[in-house]
């Protein structure tokens, strides 16, 4: 394709001087690790009641999966090409359809036979 | 190690009763020679054509021309060719099957001659052959030959992946075929329910024959959707931006993102079956906690995708066709472009009407019910658009216009009784019914084996560089159409009357006059493919008065008809530059078209590659030694398979260079042939006058 | 090629290697939408874990069954391995002297690192057979053995094909091939990540909750 010019990652930033995409490794690795232990923690320990418990684990998924998508996998909300985007985006929407429906359903059939 | 054992290692579960004559031989009855002799009479079939075909090889010296030129290419028009050369012969089988089904119908009141396990792998196979090994190989085929031309790319994006997919494809055919052989297939349906496929029910290898081959056809869709997808969306050329895309490539892409993302249940829900069989796994036996209805939605969550995946690219094939043999541009092209999506989007949405009967409550099924209606919606914009474009054109009734004809008023009649059974109270009363049965083959074959059929005419010619013969190939189209509605249409009326699908016998005879009418149109079926197969024998044999060299035989409106038929190995000598929507109709409605470029650049083109069918002859050594519980074999195939990709990822003389002085002799010798050619109305395009250089029709006097 | 979007999503290589940009982006993309048609396996196979909660037939359920020190102490190593795999594409786009030594030794620490969350996982699934824990004894069991092995497998694999990478540089450098299939990789590897938060959310921690 083009020459070697001043590259721009897919940020839509000029590439980071290794220090600066370092620091991103590091801060993703960071924020995970931050999104891990706790949770963790709370776990074991029983910090929270069950449904809370819950909720935290989910959201902290949730956060944790954002984090690798932007920090490891590079995936951003602005300025890279947009199908990579649009391609997560619509596994996502297929996926919450896909795995959302089956487990409504079955739980519908579930509860009509009166449960297992 | 004694003799019996080394054997029972060998061999697995295979041994003599395997053979579909040792029934009769061991236990003769009058029930047992029969269904014997059929089945022999299949198995001998086979290996017949199996034989003679090796011979023909053999005798002409071709074998090694078979496997340079075409199984280890990876030219993309190549291998869309040899998966609709695959589709064909699976087509044949399955039909003959449909015509023993039709007439055990037809004689089956009270008894009939075959019994009920040999019609039950009849419609099995039927059901299994016609979805994965004929039409999807079929659709494949034609996106893979016609969508890169159309698009202005030298090939797919992974031509080495694209050779896989077929080879996984042909792998999971060949398994079907074997099971003529080495009987029995299953009898548990295309669609394999458990917990009758589970072990405590079927213990024999026919589900695991169901399994593998539908597997390995599975796989290799997935990767062919991959392909495509990655093609269309990075190997357009340049200006050919998604709306400039003839509307087959927006059909092809939507066919592709369904591929990708309903293949994976399907693949988990024979893999989950597969570890109930083989390893006692607890996902849809009665017993343990197995829960049978998971796999009805994990089956139906690909079921219903798959409905789009095998109608879309029909539709786009209509697009073309109707557009070119009006000599219009496509009426309404963004509404059909939007209409694709919606589809392709809905139909990820509606999987629930293929069981509404199975229990959930009425307000599940409500949501699936008006889901499946909407889809109606943008099916009806196509309809209309369609009829639109051939509004006030100048339509000329090509074999390919006899198939959309057919097509547009069989497709309306149903996707009406679709409409009635997207209605799940009306649903509960003809579920399991013929009616159904009825219903999905009107959509099937006016939706997608016409349109498969009415490609192949329309593309023939940029395949092999001459037309097909007009009149064997209208009298299978008007025999195909009429052959249809006498088999289907009276099978409306026996699910009305309450007759079970898959029903080997019948005791109503009421139900009588309706059976022997459907047999005498699977009668006119199978004559409408001894059409086919002479059409083909006739323009083979007269091909010399056919060619059409100059490449564009029906005054052609895409990029692919710009190029040389048959195409030459890089489609275009230079990578057009696209402006326009229907670029080749402009350029020549401009004087642009057939100029030389400015320049020529060497080409790169993928070398052949065995990979693609060592990975299928692994995938089938493998599939078969788990069919058989032949550990080694399939050890074997699993390590011949891995070991082949490792070893591809070593290569790295991948390509051959073309060079520019080659291409440019080639081109510009083609260029100056076409100048030489006359140019031809439309109404002399079926004569010998056609050479493949038109007349716009906008520059044809009126 | 469309002009706008002409650069492949995940990691990028960055100046100096140009050449690969063309060739790597069709693939990372082809790869990344193989990630997510197998994304869609997995998210099923969760869909069908959750659904198969209730069904245990008697045998034993997840409080009975799972550790969370083991599966913590595999999310650290699985975590840190991501963090070595970034470092060794670092070293690759910007060493100075573009040495394959730093490039082999952080693939190797991230190799050591795969093989031993493999090595972890195979010890706690034998630790659960011992328990009663077989995927015959329930639908629970089994669909908990189709989801979480199915990663181990893909983690398997992932090792073999960074084994087969590093008999390329062996053999060819760190040529074109090379470096695109490190991509590829690399969004595999960083993709088993998300696979297996998503495991241990469902599966362990609220399991266990």
């Amino acid at each position: 394709m083009s020459a070697p010019v001043e590259t721009e990652d897919e940020t839509g930033t000029p590439d980071g001087t290794p220090q600066q995409e370092l620091r991103s490794y590091l801060w993703g690795y960071g924020l995970s690790l931050l999104l891990t232990l706790p949770v963790f923690g709370a776990v074991a320990w029983d910090w929270l009641p069950r449904a809370a418990l819950w909720w935290a684990i989910g959201a902290a998924a949730v956060a944790q999966v954002a984090v690798q998508f932007r920090f490891f996998l590079h995936i951003r909300l602005k300025g890279q090409a947009k199908e990579d985007l649009q391609l997560v985006l619509f596994t996502a929407l297929i996926l919450a359809m896909m795995g959302g429906g089956t487990i409504w359903i079955l739980h519908n059939l579930d509860g009509r036979m009166g449960g297992p | 190690m004694t003799l019996s054992g080394f054997l029972d290692a060998a061999l697995g579960r295979l041994d003599w009763n395997a053979l579909p004559f040792w029934e009769m031989v061991a236990h003769p009855s009058a029930s047992s020679i029969i269904n014997g002799l059929i089945a022999s009479g299949a198995a001998g079939v086979m290996v017949l054509g199996a034989l003679v075909t090796v011979w023909a090889l053999t005798r002409y010296s071709l074998w090694g021309a078979l496997w340079r030129d075409w199984l280890t290419s990876l030219d993309h028009k190549k291998i869309g060719i040899m998966y609709i050369a695959l589709a064909f012969v699976m087509l044949a089988r399955a039909l003959a099957e449909a015509s023993v089904m039709r007439t055990q119908q037809a004689v089956g009141l009270g008894g009939g001659f075959l019994s009920p396990e040999h019609f039950g792998q009849l419609f099995s196979t039927h059901g299994t052959i016609m979805i994965f090994f004929m039409a999807m190989p079929f659709l494949t085929g034609v996106i893979n030959f016609v969508m890169p031309l159309q698009i202005g790319a030298r090939d797919v994006a992974f031509p080495l992946l694209n050779s896989v997919s077929l080879a996984l494809t042909a792998a999971g055919a060949a398994l079907v075929m074997a099971s003529l052989l080495l009987t029995p297939f299953s009898i548990g349906g295309w669609s394999g329910y458990p917990p009758f496929t589970e072990t405590g029910y079927s213990p024999d290898v026919g589900p695991d024959y169901w399994i593998w081959a539908v597997t390995l056809s599975s796989l290799g869709t997935t990767l062919a959707g991959m392909n495509f997808a990655v093609t269309i969306y990075k190997k357009r050329a340049p200006g050919m931006t998604m709306f400039r895309m003839p509307l087959f490539c927006w059909t092809a892409l939507c066919v592709s993102i369904l591929m990708i993302f309903a293949m994976p249940p399907l693949t988990l829900a024979t893999s989950m079956l597969a570890l109930d069989r083989y390893l006692d796994f607890h996902f849809f036996t009665n017993t343990g906690g197995g829960d049978p209805m998971l796999y009805a939605n994990m089956f139906w969550l690909f079921g219903h995708p798959e409905v789009y995946i095998l109608i879309l690219p029909a539709f786009g094939v209509y697009s073309e066709v109707i557009s070119t043999l009006s000599g219009k541009k496509l009426y309404g092209y963004t509404s059909l472009a939007l209409a694709t999506i919606c589809i392709a989007v809905l139909s990820f949405t509606v999987w629930v009407h293929h069981f509404f009967t199975m229990g959930q409550s009425a307000s599940l099924n409500a949501v699936f019910g008006i889901a499946t209606m909407l889809i109606g919606i943008p099916t009806g914009v196509k309809v209309y658009d369609w009829m639109l474009t051939l509004y006030r054109g100048r339509v000329r009734l090509g074999v390919p216009m006899i198939y959309a004809a057919g097509f547009l008023m069989l497709f309306v009649i149903g996707g009406a009784t679709g409409i009635v059974l997207a209605n799940p109270s009306l649903d509960y009363v003809t579920h399991n019914t013929l009616f159904l049965v009825a219903h999905f083959h009107n959509m099937l074959i006016p939706g997608l084996l016409f349109g498969m059929l009415a490609a192949y005419a329309f593309w023939f010619p940029k395949a092999f560089g001459f037309r097909l013969e007009e009149k064997w190939g209208r009298r299978a189209a008007v025999s195909w159409i009429a052959g249809f509605i006498l088999a289907f249409f009276p099978l409306y009326g026996l699910g009305l009357l309450g007759m079970p699908r898959r029903t080997v016998a019948f005791f109503e005879p009421a139900y009588l006059p309706f059976t022997l009418v459907a047999l005498a149109g699977a009668g006119l079926v199978l004559f409408a493919f001894g059409c086919l197969v002479a059409q083909l024998v006739v323009s083979i044999r007269e091909r010399e008065r056919r060619r059409v060299p100059a490449g564009d035989p029906w005054d052609g409106r895409s990029l692919e008809w710009s190029i040389p038929a048959p195409a030459p190995e890089w489609n275009f000598a230079v990578l057009p530059k696209v402006e326009t929507r229907d670029p080749f109709t402009e350029a020549k409605e401009q004087g642009r078209a057939y100029r030389s470029p400015e320049d020529y650049e060497d080409i790169g083109m993928p070398r052949n590659s065995a990979v693609g069918p060592i990975v299928g002859v692994a995938g089938f050594a493998c599939a078969f030694g788990l069919v058989w519980y032949m550990w080694w074999l399939a050890s074997l195939g699993a390590l011949l398979g891995l070991g082949a990709m490792l070893a591809r990822g070593f290569v790295r003389d991948t390509v051959r260079v073309i060079p520019a002085a080659e291409v440019r002799k080639a081109h510009e010798g083609w260029l100056a042939m076409v100048h030489a050619t006359p140019r031809i109305p439309r109404h002399e395009e079926n004569t010998p006058a056609n050479l493949g250089h038109a007349i716009p029709a906008s520059q044809e006097e009126q | 090629m469309n002009t706008e979007t002409g650069r492949h999503p995940g990691l990028n290589l960055g100046s100096g290697h140009a050449e690969a940009h063309g060739e790597a982006e069709a693939l990372v993309f082809g790869f990344w939408v193989f990630m997510m048609s197998d994304l869609v396996t997995f998210g099923l196979l969760l869909a069908t874990y959750v659904t198969m909660l209730d069904n245990l037939a008697g045998g034993p359920g997840p409080k009975d069954l799972f550790e969370l020190k083991p599966v913590f102490i595999e999310t650290l190593v699985l975590l840190t391995s991501s963090l070595t795999y970034g470092m060794a594409i670092l070293s690759l786009k910007h060493d100075p002297g573009r040495r394959v030594q730093p490039v082999l030794a952080w693939l190797g620490l991230t190799l050591v690192l795969g093989l031993a969350f493999v090595a972890m996982e195979a010890k706690d699934l034998h630790a659960l057979l011992a328990k009663g824990g077989a995927p015959q004894r329930s639908g629970f069991l089994s669909a908990f053995w189709a989801l979480v092995p199915l990663h181990a497998l893909h983690v398997t694999a992932a090792a073999l094909w960074l084994m087969a990478i590093v008999a390329q540089v062996w053999r060819f450098g760190l040529d074109t091939p090379v470096k695109t299939a490190l991509l590829r990789l690399g969004v595999l590897w960083h993709f088993l990540d998300v696979v297996w938060i998503a495991i241990i959310s469902v599966v362990f921690l609220g399991g266990l909750a």
